[in-house]
C-alpha cells in the first residue's frame, strides 16, 4: 500500500470527521441529552457570539497577558539561578539540594500557600505562573552549563577570559540547547499554570475562569469552547517554541 | 561522583569518598537548616503573624497528631489508590495504542492527528469538562488520572518500537518468526527502555493530575487536605499537606530511577 500524503491526510481525518458526525447526530437524534451534548452549529454560534459580543477576546487577552509576563520572570530567574548553579560548585553545593527538594513538590500545590501570601488577586496568579516556568528554566540551564566542555573552559582561562567572559562565551552557548529545551517546557508549564491559577483564584477575566463559570452555569457549549481555546493556544506555543528553537540552534547542524 | 562509584573498591579511596559525601550533604543542609531557624526565630519574635507564617514546631506537631490519629494515612491512603487505579488504567491502555502505533502505520496514520489535537489540551483543561459528564465521584478522579497517563505511556512507547533498528527486524523476518514471537522476543525487549520512560513519565503525570483533581473535585484525599485547610486557614495542616505530597513525589520518582538504572544495567550486561 502506497503511503503518499494524500492517504495520511484521508485516514487522518477519517476518525475526526467519523466523531464530528456521530456527535451531530447524537445530538439531532435525542440519543443524547442536548445539554451534555449541544450540536455543533449551537457550538459555532455560541464561539460567534462569544467573540463578537461576549467578553471572550478580552479573557483571552488577559489569559496570554498573565502568562507571558509570568513566563517572562521566571524564565529571567530561572536563568539567573541555573546559571549559578551551573558555574558554581559551592553555589551548587549550597542551594541544589533545596532546590531539587522543592520542586518535587507537585507545582499545583503551591497554590493554596501561595494565595495565603499573596491574595487571590494578579499578583498570586503571576507568582504562580513564574514559579511553573522558573523550575523546568532552572533545571535545563543547570544541567546544560555543567555538561559545557572542560577544555572551552581551560582555552578561556588561558585566553585570559575574565569569569563574565566565560560564562558569556563559553558556559551559555554551549548550554543553549539545554536551555531551550527548558524555556520550551517553560512555555507550556507557564500556561497550563496560567490557566490554574485561573481555575483556583478566580478573580478577574481569563479563560481559566470561562471556563469554570461555564462549568458553574451548566453551559456546556460554554465549558468546550473554553477547552478548545486553551488546546489553539497552547499548540501554537509549542509550535512557535519548535520553530524558534530550530532558528536559534541552525549553527549547529552544520 | 557517579565514576567514584564504578572505581574498584579501596579502604581509603572509600573512607575518602564518605567524607565528601557527608561534607556534602552537610553543606546542603546548610540552607534549609538556616531557612527553619529563620523560620522559628520569625515567628517566636511576632515578626509574621500566625495567618501567614505559623511556627516550624506547629507544623511538626500538627503533622505529627495527624500520623498519630491516622488521618494521613487515610488520606494518603486514598490518594495512593486512586493514583494507582487511574495508573494501571491509562498506562494500560496507553501501552497497547503504542504497540499499535508502533507496528502499524496505517493505524499510525489513522489514529497520531487525532491523538494530537487531543494531547493539546492539558489535563487540567480537561477536568471541568469531565465534572459535567461524570459527576465529581469516584470515576471522574480515576479518567482524569488515566488520561493523564495514557499519553506519555503512548508516545514513548510507538517512538521505542520505531527505533528498533531495521536490521533486527530483518534478522527476525529471516529467522521466519511468527507474529508473536517477534513481538515478545524483539519488539518488546527492544522498545523496553523507552517504555520505562513512558511509565516513569505517566506516573509523574498521574500524580500531578491527582493533586489537580483533588484540589477542584474531592471530599478526602491529600489534594482535598490542602484545600480545605486552605479554606479553614489552617496553615500547620497545609504546610503539612504539602509536606507529604513533595515527600511521596520524591520517592515515587527516586524509586523509578533507581529501577531505571537496574534496567541500564541489564542492557549493558545483556
Amino acid at each position: 500500500m502506497s503511503r503518499t500524503t494524500a492517504t495520511r491526510i484521508r485516514r487522518g481525518l477519517t476518525l475526526p470527521v467519523l466523531l464530528l458526525l456521530v456527535w451531530e447526530a447524537a445530538s439531532h437524534g435525542g440519543l443524547v441529552d442536548p445539554r451534555f451534548l449541544p450540536p455543533l452549529e449551537r457550538l459555532a454560534d455560541t464561539a460567534w457570539r462569544e467573540a463578537t459580543e461576549g467578553r471572550l477576546l478580552g479573557d483571552l487577552a488577559a489569559s496570554l497577558a498573565r502568562d507571558l509576563v509570568g513566563f517572562a520572570i521566571g524564565t529571567v530567574l530561572g536563568l539567573g539561578f541555573g546559571t549559578l548553579l551551573g558555574v558554581s560548585r559551592g553555589a551548587e553545593r549550597l542551594l541544589g539540594p533545596i532546590f531539587h527538594a522543592a520542586k518535587q513538590v507537585a507545582v499545583l500545590a503551591w497554590i493554596p500557600i501561595i494565595s495565603v501570601w499573596f491574595g487571590f488577586a494578579e499578583t498570586a496568579k503571576i507568582v504562580f505562573v513564574a514559579l511553573a516556568a522558573f523550575i523546568p528554566v532552572a533545571l535545563n540551564t543547570h544541567e546544560g552549563v555543567r555538561s559545557a566542555s572542560v577544555q572551552l573552559v581551560e582555552v578561556g582561562r588561558a585566553l585570559r577570559f575574565s569569569r563574565w567572559q566565560i560564562v558569556r562565551r563559553i558556559f551559555l552557548p554551549s548550554a543553549a540547547p539545554a536551555i531551550l529545551t527548558g524555556v520550551h517546557l517553560a512555555l507550556i508549564y507557564a500556561w497550563l499554570a496560567t490557566v490554574a491559577a485561573e481555575y483556583f483564584m478566580t478573580v478577574g477575566p481569563g479563560i481559566g475562569g470561562l471556563i469554570i463559570a461555564g462549568r458553574e452555569r451548566f453551559q456546556m457549549d460554554l465549558v468546550m469552547l473554553g477547552v478548545v481555546i486553551l488546546g489553539c493556544v497552547g499548540f501554537a506555543l509549542n509550535q512557535g517554541a519548535a520553530a524558534i528553537e530550530t532558528r536559534v540552534l541552525r549553527w549547529r547542524g552544520a | 561522583m557517579s565514576l567514584l562509584a564504578f572505581a574498584p573498591p579501596r579502604s581509603g579511596d572509600f573512607t575518602a569518598a564518605l567524607r565528601v559525601r557527608v561534607r556534602h550533604a552537610a553543606i546542603g543542609l546548610l540552607v534549609p537548616l538556616t531557612l527553619v531557624l529563620v523560620w522559628a526565630l520569625a515567628s517566636a519574635r511576632g515578626w509574621l503573624p500566625e495567618q501567614v507564617l505559623p511556627a516550624p514546631s506547629y507544623v511538626w506537631q500538627n503533622l505529627r497528631d495527624m500520623a498519630a490519629s491516622g488521618e494521613l494515612a487515610q488520606h494518603a491512603g486514598i490518594s495512593a489508590i486512586r493514583v494507582a487505579a487511574g495508573f494501571a488504567v491509562g498506562a494500560g491502555l496507553g501501552l497497547l495504542l503504542g504497540i499499535a502505533i508502533g507496528l502499524s502505520r496505517p493505524v499510525e496514520d489513522y489514529v497520531r492527528p487525532l491523538f494530537t489535537a487531543v494531547a493539546q489540551v492539558p489535563t487540567i483543561g480537561w477536568i471541568p469538562l469531565l465534572m459535567l459528564f461524570l459527576g465529581i465521584g469516584e470515576t471522574l478522579k480515576i479518567v482524569v488520572i488515566a488520561k493523564a497517563a495514557f499519553f506519555p505511556m503512548v508516545v514513548n512507547t510507538a517512538a521505542g518500537i520505531r527505533n528498533i533498528p531495521v536490521s533486527y527486524k530483518e534478522v527476525a523476518a529471516v529467522l521466519r518468526l511468527t507474529r508473536w514471537q517477534s513481538l515478545r522476543r524483539l519488539i518488546l525487549p527492544g522498545a523496553l527502555p523507552s517504555i520505562f520512560t513512558g511509565v516513569r513519565y505517566s506516573l509523574t503525570k498521574a500524580w500531578t493530575a491527582l493533586v489537580a483533581v483533588e484540589l477542584l473535585a474531592s471530599s478526602e484525599g491529600l489534594g482535598y487536605l490542602l484545600v480545605w485547610s486552605r479554606q479553614m486557614f489552617w496553615l500547620d495542616t497545609m504546610l503539612a499537606a504539602m509536606l507529604v505530597i513533595g515527600l511521596v513525589g520524591y520517592v515515587m520518582d527516586a524509586m523509578l530511577a533507581a529501577a531505571e538504572a537496574r534496567l541500564q544495567a541489564w542492557r549493558i550486561d545483556a
